[in-house]
């Protein structure tokens, strides 16, 4: 048994698979530096990171599946959870080894890789739908984001297009890391926030009083004589609360 | 100045709320002038605490009106506060929303101030403002008023992505005992004449690409539920007839809120029909996407849907002769019938049983609902239903298993003759 020790990054999970089939290696698993704990019947070995085998694996998965399926595995891996890489690099030899088709859904590595890369893909339609910006003083949209997976990558074609004519920012603060658009192309971005007390006159004049629209709109569309607070909490989950301006007191 | 538009929303969202359609679907507007907005496939931006979707900024032009429908809060005999938006007001409210990523556009509706052509051309300019003055490409849902010339919604057609004609009464009869001043057959025409220009409007793209777009999304309607005495399948039918006749793309149920003591409607505190409103949504669904015939769900010998169990379990239980299926063999069609199996699940087993024969467990991972399921398939298990069980016994099985969302206090007792 080996196992495999990469950077942590989408093409280093793809050059894993390469150095299965360059080195023909049995039985694996995979880990990152940091999660990395030596155990008596398996040897380390450090997998190096080339874009360009990256490129042959996934040139070679593409020519296996789909783009969508392709597509479902790199949500899979952004969805960040533990038992994803493992998954990943047993589908990608199954695909190869075993032509296993992407829609055989009784397999259950397939199957576990459409039900994740539906859990990320739900998370991404919820940003698109949560994302909630203020118009800052030197005219820049800003939004603060916690989601449970790593979706900024998803969404960004979405805000770019929908969002062309102003600039925009959005900030994980769960990962630490923003996507900024600066009316050409959408860049990642690290921020570094200033400790004490938030500037009062960091956002626009108008904001307050949209947000106060949006607030007195949210409250007066429902109707409270079918309230349904069970269907309300499933919609809307309460860990988005604290970033949707409707959900604020006033 | 703000306080007075926040005056306002208040007041015409309000009046607003009783639309239920929200869908910001259907339309591909796509940003290419580098303008604000692109419009896909639909978002709910925030769910209202009744669990209905926020997609669009949903408010009425105006609440004055000239006519007196007993069943809507803006009639004219009703006392309340009065007020109108300029139309500079909506489109600044629109584009400030959206650029917040509050909202995917704006559904905008009106009473009827003056006449029919008035009220319509004023919902014109404010699509017609916001789609060439600031080039959005959000969603624009525009209410035709029955009575509007052809000319102004054939312009309102230009600039929106959807219209809709409320029909609000399902029957002829009861329409003339609510609305006396408002006929069918002027809600009728505005959807006929709308059918088709976008028949024609898609012609003429195939032919010449640069055409412009014109309703892009289509035509909905909506129906009241409960506040007249209609079946269900009086309901359904005229439901099904306007998807037929008139292309529509989404027919709309709305549990009446009482909200007014007219002795021709039912009474003030009466509880919104929501069940009945679920149960028409669902049989809706079965003739959009499940291949049932409405005659099938509905007719003479069951005018009504069961309110304790859905309409697709309701119809196997009265059709018994047509299970056990394998649903390892049966088409596609037949799969989509069995209670407990939707759309994607059927897909991904037709799918996969092309590799692997599939048996109780596949199906369980699959998301099937096998506590209704199990009684109406075999697969690839010696396991099955052998026992000789009547639609009556099935029934009892399976609402034992289950407990449902609506009914806080399952009935007591078992029926012993039906």
């Amino acid at each position: 048994m080996t196992t495999l020790i990469y950077d942590g990054s989408w093409f280093g999970l793809l050059c894993c698979i390469f150095d299965i089939y360059e080195y023909k290696l049995g039985a694996v698993s995979v880990s990152t530096p940091e999660r990395y704990q030596p155990d008596a019947f398996s040897a380390p070995r450090e997998v190096h990171t080339d874009t360009q085998h990256a490129a042959r694996v996934s040139k070679g998965l593409l020519k296996n599946v789909s783009a969508k399926a392709y597509a479902d595995l790199y949500a899979c891996f952004l969805s960040e959870l533990p038992e994803v890489p493992a998954l990943i690099v047993r589908y990608a030899r199954a695909v190869f080894s075993e032509k296993l088709s992407e829609t055989a859904f009784g397999n259950p590595d397939v199957l576990r890789v459409t039900q994740i890369s539906k859990m990320v893909s739900r998370e991404r339609h919820r940003m698109k739908a949560f994302i909630r910006f203020q118009l800052t003083a030197d005219n820049i949209y800003f939004a603060e984001v916690e989601p449970d997976f790593n979706v900024l990558p998803l969404i960004m074609g979405h805000f770019k297009n929908r969002y062309a004519d102003q600039e925009w920012i959005i900030f994980d603060k769960k990962r630490q890391y923003g996507i900024y658009y600066d009316l050409q192309r959408v860049e990642e971005v690290q921020f570094t926030f200033s400790e004490g007390k938030s500037n009062p006159n960091a956002f626009a004049e108008s904001e307050a009083l949209y947000q106060n629209m949006w607030k007195d709109y949210f409250k007066h569309v429902s109707i409270d004589s079918r309230k349904n607070t069970a269907l309300h909490l499933r919609h809307v989950p309460k860990r988005y609360w604290k970033h949707l301006i409707e959900k604020q007191v006033y | 100045m703000s306080e007075r538009v926040r005056e306002k929303l208040r007041i015409l969202a309000d009046a607003a709320k009783y639309d239920v359609s929200c869908a910001s679907s259907g339309s591909r507007r796509k940003n290419t002038n580098k303008g604000l907005g692109d419009t896909g496939s639909g978002i709910c931006h925030t769910y209202t605490s009744d669990g209905r979707c926020v997609s669009l900024l949903k408010i009425l032009l105006t609440n004055f009106c000239i006519y007196d429908c007993a069943y809507c809060v803006t009639r004219k005999s009703n006392d309340i506060e009065r007020t109108a938006f300029t139309v500079k007001e909506v489109v600044d409210l629109t584009i400030n929303f959206y650029r917040r990523n509050y909202i995917e556009g704006l559904f905008l509706s009106s009473g009827i101030f003056k006449n029919a052509d008035y009220t319509m051309e004023r919902l014109v300019r404010v699509a017609k403002e916001l789609r060439l003055q600031h080039k959005f490409n959000g969603y624009i849902h525009l209410k035709t008023i029955p009575g509007a010339s052809d000319e102004l919604m054939k312009e309102a057609g230009l600039y929106a992505d959807r219209l809709s004609v409320n029909i609000e009464i399902p029957t002829e009869s009861g329409l003339k005992l609510l609305a006396p001043d408002k006929n069918r057959q002027d809600m009728i025409r505005p959807m006929n004449y709308l059918k088709h220009e976008i028949i024609q409007n898609k012609e003429e793209r195939k032919l010449f690409k640069k055409s412009p777009l014109f309703v892009p999304a289509g035509q909905s309607s909506q129906m009241i539920i409960g506040a007249t005495k209609e079946t269900d399948k009086d309901i359904m039918y005229t439901a099904d007839s306007m998807y037929r006749n008139f292309s529509l793309k989404r027919v709309y149920y709305s549990g009446y809120v009482p909200i007014s003591n007219d002795s021709r409607l039912p009474m003030l505190n009466t509880a919104v029909p929501m069940v009945r409103e679920n149960r028409l949504y669902q049989a809706d669904w079965l003739m959009r996407f499940y291949g049932f015939n409405v005659r099938e769900l509905l007719n003479p010998a069951t005018p009504h849907l069961d309110l304790d169990i859905d309409p697709k379990l309701g119809w196997a239980l009265r059709n018994l002769n047509q299970f056990p299926i394998d649903i390892n063999r049966a088409d596609l069609q037949l799969i989509l019938r069995v209670p407990g199996i939707g759309l994607h699940s059927a897909q991904k087993m037709v799918a996969a049983r092309k590799f692997q024969r599939l048996n109780w467990d596949h199906l369980k991972k699959l998301g099937v609902a096998l506590n209704r399921a199990r009684y109406f398939i075999t697969c690839n298990s010696r396991d099955f239903e052998r026992r000789n069980l009547s639609a009556t016994q099935i029934k009892q099985f399976i609402l034992a298993s289950s407990s449902s969302k609506y009914l806080k206090s399952q009935p007591a007792q078992l029926e012993l003759f039906t």
